[in-house]
């Protein structure tokens, strides 16, 4: 097994930026990520995407570009297509690259995978033609595709403006942008608009944003309350309802991309059984971090989204941070050396958060968003429903691994990636318990499928 | 339910042809068997194990799984995160299928 000082997971903005930091103190660092190129979601396929005229994507995308060149440097052993399946509080790490499995063990480790959309479970939403629009995004910057006909945009959030946005800039027609955002919530949100200021630039950009939608006339449907996906063996309809207003309205399309924000992706952490804390403001889990990054696993740091939601160029911060941090531990330099450069980034870094309290607020998905009727699918692999969940409360069920083992909800493929919020979240409600209280999956490694044939062959390196 | 832009200044891409379930697909180098599919019109790429419905990619980004499919007969590959080679087998997959 080969002993590599630093492994990063994930080179987006915070896996790079941290490779980028830690190398200058002449650690060489690993990087591995699952995409077949550099970027993150974020910076997706910035190298090579056909969408070449800058104002598509915007200025905020192609602002990667430097970080990407960052990464090729000798010094930086970066992996693309390489999939995580085990991380062990040893620091033993399990990869896998074109279908062969190896295991390699790190002094360090650099969580930076990243983020994933919050679930968004609708009645309907397992059809065929019903993605997210952080799928619609991926889409549109890897491969030039969009939407053949005019699609209807659903939810709240920050990405769901940008995708609309940029479909417009491409010329992609756009049915409706239906929005989820509750009345009542810009009134919560007012209250943190004086902190929000100190990062100006995002909020006038997320205001040209919306700006840029209403001199184009897109439909921009207000105060939706009720959302539903229709069609037989494929999305046929959406149906929806604003307000109080009884009234369903109902549009035909081939395609409904949904959004409710972004949480931490916390499979790898969950599995290392790192001690998480349920945010109440951001309405997710995060891995507990001290002031470098690190979490309770000796040798193990998160950076960037995957610790807690911050963006893009507060992730690159972190990482920046994480980078540090790994140079401290690996007796690279003294803390004290580093003391001011330290103290600058922290203060960039509180800057370029300190407009996370008001969006966390203003896009805070309502209850009934995250809590489904009793008979929406919560659990897309193993369709289990909200009912389900509720009636297993009912029956004593206080947390998430006890309904697995009496549904199966949340042992499907995705390990509950897709459920896990939800399940955590209904169980809460129905035993009036805090979301703490009630927990999480307990989670396994392989974190992705795997072969017995391919574990042989990691093993082989474990006893050699 | 996704076609390809046509933009002017884009690199000419090289054509890579793959098969779903026999049917000649034709993709385009650098995309991921899942857009590869979606570009082509394919909706579902496989069935629930437990009641059969038809599910496509969802997420693109390896998180929800729905883009499971049978690639050159190695089961359970998330389609979006393989890339295209020319003369792939894709097979999309059915009924109960357990991961590990
Ligand atoms: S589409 Fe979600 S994992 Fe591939």
């Amino acid at each position: 097994m080969t002993t590599h000082d630093l492994v990063i997971l994930g080179s987006g903005p915070a896996g790079m930026a941290a490779a980028a930091t830690a190398v200058a103190y002449g650690i060489t660092a690993l990087v591995v990520d699952e995409q077949p190129a550099p970027g993150g979601q974020i910076y997706r396929s910035i190298e090579s995407t056909p969408l070449k005229e800058r104002r598509i994507l915007g200025d905020d995308y192609w602002h990667g570009k430097a970080l990407v060149d960052g990464l090729d440097d000798p010094r930086i052993d970066y992996r693309p297509g390489t999939t995580l399946w085990q991380l062990t509080r040893r620091l033993e790490v399990g990869l896998l690259q074109g279908g062969h499995a190896s295991m390699v063990q790190a002094r360090h480790v650099i969580l930076a995978h990243g983020a994933m959309e919050r679930p968004f479970p609708i009645p309907g939403w397992t059809l065929p033609g019903v993605m997210t629009a952080g799928s619609g995004q991926i889409l549109l910057k890897s491969a030039g595709l969009a939407p053949s006909a005019p699609v209807v945009l659903a939810g709240c959030g920050p990405l769901l403006l940008l995708l609309a946005v940029q479909y417009l800039r491409a010329g992609i027609p756009i049915a409706a942008l239906l929005d989820t955002t509750p009345a009542g919530q810009y009134w919560d949100a007012l209250p943190l608009l004086p902190g929000a200021l100190r990062n100006s630039r995002t909020l006038l950009k997320g205001l040209g944003l919306l700006a840029e939608l209403r001199r184009a006339g897109v439909r921009h449907v207000r105060h939706v309350t009720a959302l539903e996906a229709e069609g037989e063996d494929r999305l046929e309809r959406v149906r929806w309802q604003c307000g109080n207003d009884p009234e369903w309205h109902c549009l035909t399309t081939p395609l409904l991309l949904l959004h409710q924000g972004v949480v931490p992706n916390t499979q790898v952490t969950r599995a290392l059984d790192c001690a998480h804390d349920w945010d109440e403001r951001q309405l997710a889990w995060q891995p507990r971090r001290d002031p470098w990054l690190a979490t309770d696993v000796e040798g193990v740091a998160v950076a960037g989204d995957a610790g807690g939601i911050v963006g893009a160029k507060a992730s690159a911060m972190q990482g920046q941070l994480a980078g540090l941090g790994a140079a401290i531990a690996l007796g690279r330099v003294s803390e004290d050396k580093i003391h001011g450069e330290v103290k600058r980034l922290r203060r960039d870094l509180a800057r370029e958060t300190a407009i996370r309290p008001f969006l966390d607020v203003l896009y805070r998905p309502a209850v009934h968003w995250r809590l489904p009727e009793d008979e929406t699918l919560v659990c897309r692999c193993e369709e289990v429903t909200a009912g389900e969940v509720r009636r297993m409360a009912e029956q004593g069920c206080r947390g998430p691994n006890q309904t697995k083992s009496f549904t199966r909800c949340g042992m499907g493929p995705c390990q509950g990636r897709m459920c896990g919020l939800t399940v955590s979240e209904l169980l809460a409600d129905a035993n009036g318990q805090s979301v703490a209280e009630t927990g999480y999956y307990r989670l396994r490694p392989p974190f992705k499928p795997i072969t017995l044939g391919q574990l042989a062959t990691a093993a082989e390196d474990t006893s050699g | 339910m996704f076609k390809r832009l046509s933009l002017p200044d884009a690199p000419a891409q090289k054509t890579v042809i793959v098969y779903f379930d026999g049917r000649q697909v034709t993709a385009q180098d650098g995309d991921t068997i899942a857009a590869a599919l979606l570009s082509a019109g394919v909706e579902a790429c496989r069935t629930t194990p437990v009641s059969g419905s038809p599910r496509g990619p969802y997420c693109m980004m390896g998180v929800c799984f729905e883009c499971l499919v049978e690639v050159d007969d190695i089961p359970n590959v998330q389609g979006c995160q393989v890339l295209v080679k020319d003369g792939m087998q894709i097979r999309s997959q059915h009924g109960a299928r357990r991961l590990g």
